[in-house]
C-alpha cells in the first residue's frame, strides 16, 4: 500500500505523524517534567533549570518521601483497599451480570433488578444522607467504609452483563440439561470465557479504587486512616504546611516543597503506571460494550 | 424445558438467581436507597440533633432560600458554560483525533499514540491537581516559562477569574481526549469498505471520502455520546465514563476563593454548605433539585438514543 501513495498523500502521512506526534507528547511532557522535578536538585528546580530532564540528579526526595511514616501509611492503605475491594468488585459485578443477563423469559424479575439497579447511577440521596446512613453504621473512621459503599460497580455491572449476553446459548444449555447449577455455570462457563471483559472491568475497578480520595476524606476523620489519595489531598492541594515541619536537616538543600509534592505525586502515579500496559489492550473491550452497542 | 407444574418448577429455578444477586442488591440499597429517604431533609429544619423523625418540617422554605443564596444564578451559568464547552470540545477532539489515527498507515506508531494518550484517563484528579497546579504556576510553572520565553506575560491560569472556566474545560479535554477516542475508533472500523470502493470509483479523493463517508457513519456516534451526556450537564463533567470524571473532582482541588465567582459549580456549592456550612437541609435541596433535573435529562437523552439510534443500555 505503502507505494502506490500519491504525492499529496504522502505529505498528508507526514503531516498527520506530526500532528499526532505533538498530541501524545503534549500528554506525556507535564508528567516528564513532573519526574525531572521530582529527581533534581530543589536548587536547581528554584533556579528553573529544570524542564524535561532532571538536573542536579538526586533522589532526595524520593527518601524523603518514603520517611514520612504518613506517606508509607496511607500507601499502604490504598494497596488494603484494592487488595479487598477490588476482588469484592468483581464478584459483585459477576453475581449480578449474570442473573441480569437472562432472558426476560428465563428470569422474570430479570427488568425489576435491572432498574433497581441503573437508576443509582442518574439518582441519589445526596452528600449529606449518604454521609447520615454511613455514620449511623458506625462506619466512620472504618477501613469498610472505603469499601462497602463502592462494592457495587454499577456501570462495571452494566458492561459485563452485555458481555455475558453475547455468549451463545448452545453452551450452557447444553451443561444444565447435564444438571450442572447456575452457580456452576458461572464460575465454569462464564467466567473463563469472558476473560476480556473481566480483565477491562478490573482494570477501571484497580484504578477506581486507587484513584478515590473523596470518601476516604470525609467519612475518615482520624488522617492517620487516609488512603494516599486523601493524604495526597491535603498536602498537596491544601498545600498542608506540615508538609515541611518534620524536615529532616540531611535534605534541607536538596528536598523542597516542590520536590517532595511531585515525587509524592508521581510515587501515587506509579502504580497506575505498573497495571496500565498489563490490561490496555483489553480496557477498549469494556469501553465499547459500556458506551456504544451495535 | 419440561411442563410439569411449571409455575412452581419456574420458581424452584430462577431461586439461585435471586439468591446469586440478593448480596449486591443488599448492599446497593444500603448505600443507594437508604440515603434517599434521607431526601426528606430538604423539606426539613432538619438538626442532627433531632434526627428525621423529630425535625420540624419548612416546606418549600430551603428551595426559596438555596435561589436567593447571593450568586445563585451565577453558580448555574458557571456550571452549564464549563458543562456545555466540555461536551462540545469532548466530542470535537476525539472525532478528529480519531480521524487522523485512523489515517496513519504504521500500526505500530498508532498502537504507541494510543497507549500514550488514553493514559492521563486513568490519572486521579488529585494527581492532576498536583500537577497541573506545579506547570501552571504562574511564577515557576513550567507552561509560564515557555510563554515567557517566547515574550508573553505569564498567565495566571488557576488563579484569574477570567481564565479559571476556560483551564477547566482544557485540562478536562487534556485528561479525556484520547480515551474518547476509544468509542469512535471502535466505530471506524465497523464501517463497510466497499462505501469507500465506490465513493473512490466515483472520484472522491480521501477528503471527500471522509466527508461523504466517514463523518456520516460515525454521526450516529457522535449524537449518541451527546446525548449521553446530558445527564451530567449539571454536574460540569463533561463526557460519560467508567471512571465518572466528575466536575467537582477536579474543580474542588483546582479552585480556591478568589475564582469562585466563575469557578463555582452547584456540586461545590452544596459540598461546601453541606459538609462546611452545617446547612444541611439546603444543601440536600440543592442536590435534590440537581439529581432530579439530571435524571429527567439522562431519561431523555436515552429515549432519545434509543428513538435515533436504537440504544438499549442493558
Amino acid at each position: 500500500m505503502n507505494k502506490n501513495l500519491t504525492r499529496p498523500r504522502k505529505v498528508f502521512q507526514v503531516i498527520n505523524v506530526i500532528i499526532l506526534a505533538i498530541l501524545a507528547l503534549l500528554c506525556l511532557l507535564p508528567l516528564l517534567n513532573l519526574l525531572a522535578i521530582s529527581l533534581s536538585s530543589s536548587s536547581a528546580v528554584t533556579t528553573g533549570q529544570v524542564s524535561f530532564w532532571p538536573v542536579d540528579f538526586t533522589l532526595d526526595s524520593y527518601k524523603f518521601v518514603l520517611e514520612k511514616p504518613e506517606f508509607y501509611r496511607a500507601f499502604g492503605i490504598s494497596v488494603a483497599k484494592v487488595f479487598v475491594g477490588v476482588p469484592l468488585n468483581m464478584l459483585m459485578s459477576i453475581m449480578i451480570a449474570y442473573p441480569l443477563s437472562r432472558t426476560k423469559a428465563e428470569f422474570r424479575a430479570r427488568n425489576a433488578y435491572m432498574w433497581f439497579f441503573l437508576i443509582t447511577m442518574v439518582f441519589s440521596g445526596g452528600l449529606v444522607p449518604w454521609y447520615i446512613v454511613i455514620s449511623k453504621l458506625g462506619l466512620i473512621d472504618s477501613f469498610w467504609a472505603l469499601i462497602l459503599p463502592v462494592a457495587v460497580p454499577v456501570y462495571n455491572v452494566v458492561i459485563l452483563t452485555n458481555f455475558f449476553k453475547g455468549i451463545p446459548k448452545e453452551i450452557e444449555e447444553a451443561a444444565l440439561i447435564d444438571g450442572a447449577t447456575y452457580w456452576q455455570v458461572v464460575w465454569r462457563i462464564f467466567v473463563p470465557l469472558s476473560k476480556a471483559a473481566l480483565a477491562s472491568i478490573m482494570l477501571f475497578a484497580i484504578v477506581n479504587h486507587w484513584n478515590s480520595w473523596f470518601e476516604g476524606l470525609i467519612l475518615m476523620n482520624r488522617p492517620e486512616n487516609y488512603p494516599l489519595q486523601s493524604y495526597l489531598q491535603t498536602v498537596v492541594v491544601n498545600r498542608d504546611v506540615r508538609l515541611m515541619t518534620s524536615q529532616n536537616a540531611a535534605f534541607i538543600t536538596t528536598v523542597s516543597e516542590r520536590t517532595s509534592r511531585a515525587a509524592q505525586v508521581f510515587t501515587a502515579t506509579l502504580p497506575v503506571l505498573v497495571v496500565y500496559p498489563f490490561l490496555q489492550k483489553y480496557f477498549t473491550t469494556g469501553v465499547v460494550l459500556g458506551g456504544v452497542k451495535e | 424445558m419440561k411442563k410439569k407444574n411449571p409455575l412452581a418448577a419456574k420458581r424452584m429455578k430462577t431461586l439461585p438467581l435471586h439468591l446469586m444477586i440478593l448480596p449486591g442488591a443488599i448492599l446497593v440499597f444500603v448505600f443507594s436507597y437508604l440515603p434517599m429517604f434521607g431526601l426528606v431533609m430538604a423539606f426539613q429544619n432538619f438538626s442532627p440533633a433531632k434526627g428525621f423523625f423529630g425535625s420540624d418540617f419548612v416546606g418549600l422554605a430551603n428551595f426559596r432560600y438555596a435561589f436567593k443564596i447571593p450568586g445563585f444564578w451565577q453558580i448555574v451559568y458557571n456550571t452549564l458554560l464549563i458543562s456545555i464547552l466540555k461536551i462540545i470540545l469532548n466530542i470535537v477532539v476525539p472525532v478528529i483525533v480519531a480521524l487522523l489515527l485512523n489515517e496513519l498507515i504504521s500500526t505500530k506508531f498508532k498502537r504507541t499514540v494510543q497507549t500514550v494518550i488514553y493514559f492521563p484517563h486513568f490519572l486521579s484528579w488529585i494527581i492532576l491537581a498536583g500537577l497541573f497546579i506545579d506547570i501552571l504556576s504562574p511564577s515557576e510553572g513550567i507552561v509560564n516559562t515557555i510563554i515567557r520565553f517566547f515574550g508573553g506575560n505569564p498567565i495566571y491560569f488557576l488563579g484569574d477569574k477570567n481564565w479559571f472556566p476556560y483551564s477547566m474545560v482544557f485540562t478536562d479535554v487534556w485528561k479525556e481526549f484520547g480515551y474518547g477516542t476509544i468509542v469512535y475508533l471502535a466505530a471506524l472500523t465497523s464501517i463497510n469498505p466497499t462505501l469507500y470502493e465506490a465513493a473512490e470509483i466515483d472520484g472522491a479523493g480521501r477528503f471527500k471520502q471522509t466527508l461523504h463517508v466517514t463523518l456520516p457513519a460515525l454521526a450516529p456516534t457522535i449524537l449518541l455520546m451527546g446525548m449521553l451526556s446530558l445527564g451530567g450537564i449539571l454536574n460540569a463533567g463533561g463526557t460519560v465514563s467508567a471512571s465518572g470524571s466528575s466536575g467537582f473532582e477536579q474543580i474542588y482541588n483546582l479552585y480556591s476563593p478568589q475564582v469562585y465567582e466563575t469557578g463555582d459549580i452547584l456540586e461545590t456549592l452544596v459540598f461546601r454548605l453541606g459538609l462546611g456550612n452545617g446547612q444541611y437541609s439546603v444543601a440536600t435541596a440543592i442536590g435534590l433539585i440537581k439529581s432530579a433535573i439530571s435524571c429527567g435529562l439522562m431519561t431523555f437523552g436515552y429515549w432519545l438514543a434509543k428513538k435515533t439510534a436504537n440504544y438499549e443500555i442493558l
